[in-house]
């Protein structure tokens, strides 16, 4: 009874499919097709599955602060080459690309107003180097939490980063030494030191002051860790499990205190700022 | 087992050897041929040494008859006992730690230890520390906080562990830790390069008040062979990635970072411990010194501006 029988054609999945793209984007995680109009009023989570999609740091200030209260700080500082770096590309060339669409550098601080609470603020951008920690971000950050203990404010930093950026060499192992001592000072004056996890968190960044907050919180799903999961499933010459090093893996393990949604994440801080310091509104 | 640039100067020690050996059979006076090339040695040893390239420099900080933690406190320290633990969940031998007497004073040893041999290097890990590991330099550094003691620590490891069990229990999070409470901590504390200072896993026990580095020490972001693995795609830029680092001893004084060069004896730290550690014992004692006269304002306030005035930038 061959002739009974179905022929059967392989699923394929399909990942391509011709959309006008100022209208629609698909979701990298379920391969929804979302309208970007949704997808921004949704702060780009997918309204599927709830796949966080990667936002800029100019987005996470939008999202967190009061409108209209957002002062950016230090936004002329940009990276110079200490060590003229060379490897298939000059570092100065690295740079120029970067900046070339408008961003400065891969963290953008400012002070705000969070849910009414006044604050000092970090945003890390991936879209820059990989979002990777040389001088000047680490100088923006020590200056923005400077700013933090000059005022009696907390300190938000969001990260999302790969690490440090390896084309600044020393001086970028030291921007974690650089960030952890004005943390410190922060600590020392009981000021409150919010960490906000996205994805990926990785390298020197988790090795510093991602890992410091008082309360660490990670969007849902994002990479966290110290080695990335390459280097070390070279290292261990093996597979690593499913949803390693993930947020729920790190709630899991004790590294952070809440896996939260973006759309979730300013009310939280601002429910934590409120116990810790800021105090109820009359 | 001599460095591949070392063949000229182990060709000597063999000549030498030798003949000291013909004269020991034989009953022949060579002391003025020994002289001679004694001193052709000295100085292919000071050539070969004072021209080594970037990998070169990393080779000799690895190299595997340098002196380690442990040898240095055997030459060094007096009254030296180590303490063992994390009290949370094991014992690193990666780093050791301890009270030590140092020309008569006490203070707080820690540093990461690599092994000699296979055996040695399953139990130290070839000197890269789990979180466990800074967790107990952590508890080592709070007990001479406690006890007004100073710290001193050396820094040898190709980095941090990145294996699974690290990650589970918080590598990031026991580095980063340490790097905030040795900014705050109430005790002065100097940190040596002895040998590799790879990445953060060196800097986990080097946020100090002066950073000392070993003339053939390196101090590195990353390793050559993974920088060259990924801004060259490939393994084999190792030596374009340890000179575009520029991870010496000489150049991270140059970029402020280093406060001073420890000189090795002539062929490297490896060629002759006894002459290395005193060196070492010189500077620490003239450091400790100096730093025990301070305040606990004036040091946390130095030690502060040193990390927050590291950087380099331009103005848009």
């Amino acid at each position: 009874m061959a002739w009974f029988r179905k022929e059967k054609k392989p699923l394929k999945a399909q990942n391509k499919r011709d959309l006008p793209a100022d209208v629609f984007e698909q979701c990298p995680g379920c391969g929804e097709v979302l309208y970007r109009e949704r997808l921004a009023k949704d702060l780009r989570v997918c309204s599927k599955c709830g796949h966080h999609l990667r936002i800029s740091a100019e987005g996470y200030l939008s999202i967190l602060l009061d409108a209209g209260s957002l002062e950016e700080l230090d936004g002329n500082l940009r990276a110079s080459d200490p060590l003229e770096f060379m490897d298939l590309k000059a570092y100065t060339n690295r740079i120029v690309t970067a900046e070339s669409d408008g961003s400065g550098e891969a963290v953008m601080t400012a002070t705000g107003r969070l849910d009414g609470i006044e604050l000092a603020i970090a945003a890390m951008d991936f879209s820059f180097i990989g979002g990777s920690m040389g001088s000047v971000v680490g100088e923006k950050i020590a200056r923005v939490s400077r700013l933090a203990l000059r005022r009696c404010v907390p300190l938000v930093i969001i990260s999302q980063s790969g690490g440090a950026r390896m084309q600044e060499g020393i001086y970028s192992l030291m921007q974690m030494a650089k960030t952890s001592t004005v943390l410190a000072r922060l600590h020392e004056a009981s000021l409150p030191f919010i960490s906000v996890l996205t994805n990926p968190t990785t390298g020197g960044i988790t090795a510093s002051h991602s890992m410091l907050g008082d309360v660490n919180l990670a969007e849902p799903d994002a990479l966290i860790g110290f080695t990335g999961p390459r280097v070390i499933e070279e290292t261990i010459k093996q597979e690593l499990p499913k949803g390693f090093q993930r947020s729920e893996f790190q709630l899991e393990h004790g590294m952070v205190d809440l896996v939260v949604d973006r759309r979730d994440l300013k009310k939280t801080i601002a429910l934590i700022l409120r116990h810790q310091l800021a105090g109820w509104p009359e | 087992m001599p460095l591949e640039f070392e063949s000229g100067i182990e060709g000597i020690r063999v000549q030498i050897d030798k003949l000291l050996d013909l004269a020991d059979r034989r009953g022949i006076d060579v002391s003025s041929e020994v002289e001679v090339l004694r001193e052709k040695l000295l100085e292919i040893s000071r050539q070969t040494y004072e021209n080594l390239d970037a990998m070169e420099q990393v080779l000799v900080a690895r190299h595997p008859q340098r002196p380690y933690t442990l040898d240095y406190i055997d030459r060094i320290c007096t009254d030296w006992i180590e303490l063992h633990g994390d009290r949370a969940f094991r014992d690193d031998q990666a780093i050791v730690g301890g009270w030590a007497r140092i020309r008569g004073r006490t203070v707080m040893v820690i540093g990461h230890q690599k092994g000699r041999n296979m055996k040695e290097n399953l139990d130290r890990n070839f000197g890269m520390p789990h979180p466990e590991g800074y967790r107990k330099a952590l508890r080592l550094l709070k007990q001479a906080e406690k006890f007004g003691r100073p710290v001193v620590t050396l820094i040898d490891t190709p980095g941090a562990y990145p294996g699974i069990g690290a990650e589970e229990r918080g590598q990031g999070e026991a580095i980063a830790t340490n790097l905030r409470e040795m900014a705050r901590l109430k005790t002065p504390i100097v940190s040596v390069i002895i040998g590799e200072g790879g990445s953060g896993g060196a800097l986990a026990l080097g946020v100090t008040d002066r950073i000392l580095m070993l003339e053939h020490s390196v101090y590195s972001v990353i390793s050559p062979e993974g920088c060259s693995a990924i801004l060259w795609r490939s393994s084999e830029h190792r030596e374009d990635a340890a000179t575009a680092l520029q991870l010496t001893a000489r150049h991270v004084l140059d970029h402020g970072v280093c406060d001073e060069i420890i000189p090795e004896p002539v062929g490297g730290a490896h060629s002759d411990w006894d002459s290395a550690a005193a060196h070492l014992e010189d500077a620490l004692d003239r450091v400790l010194s100096e730093l025990v006269e301070l305040t606990t304002d004036e040091l946390l306030e130095s030690r502060w501006a040193k990390y927050e005035a590291i950087g380099t930038w331009r103005e848009a």
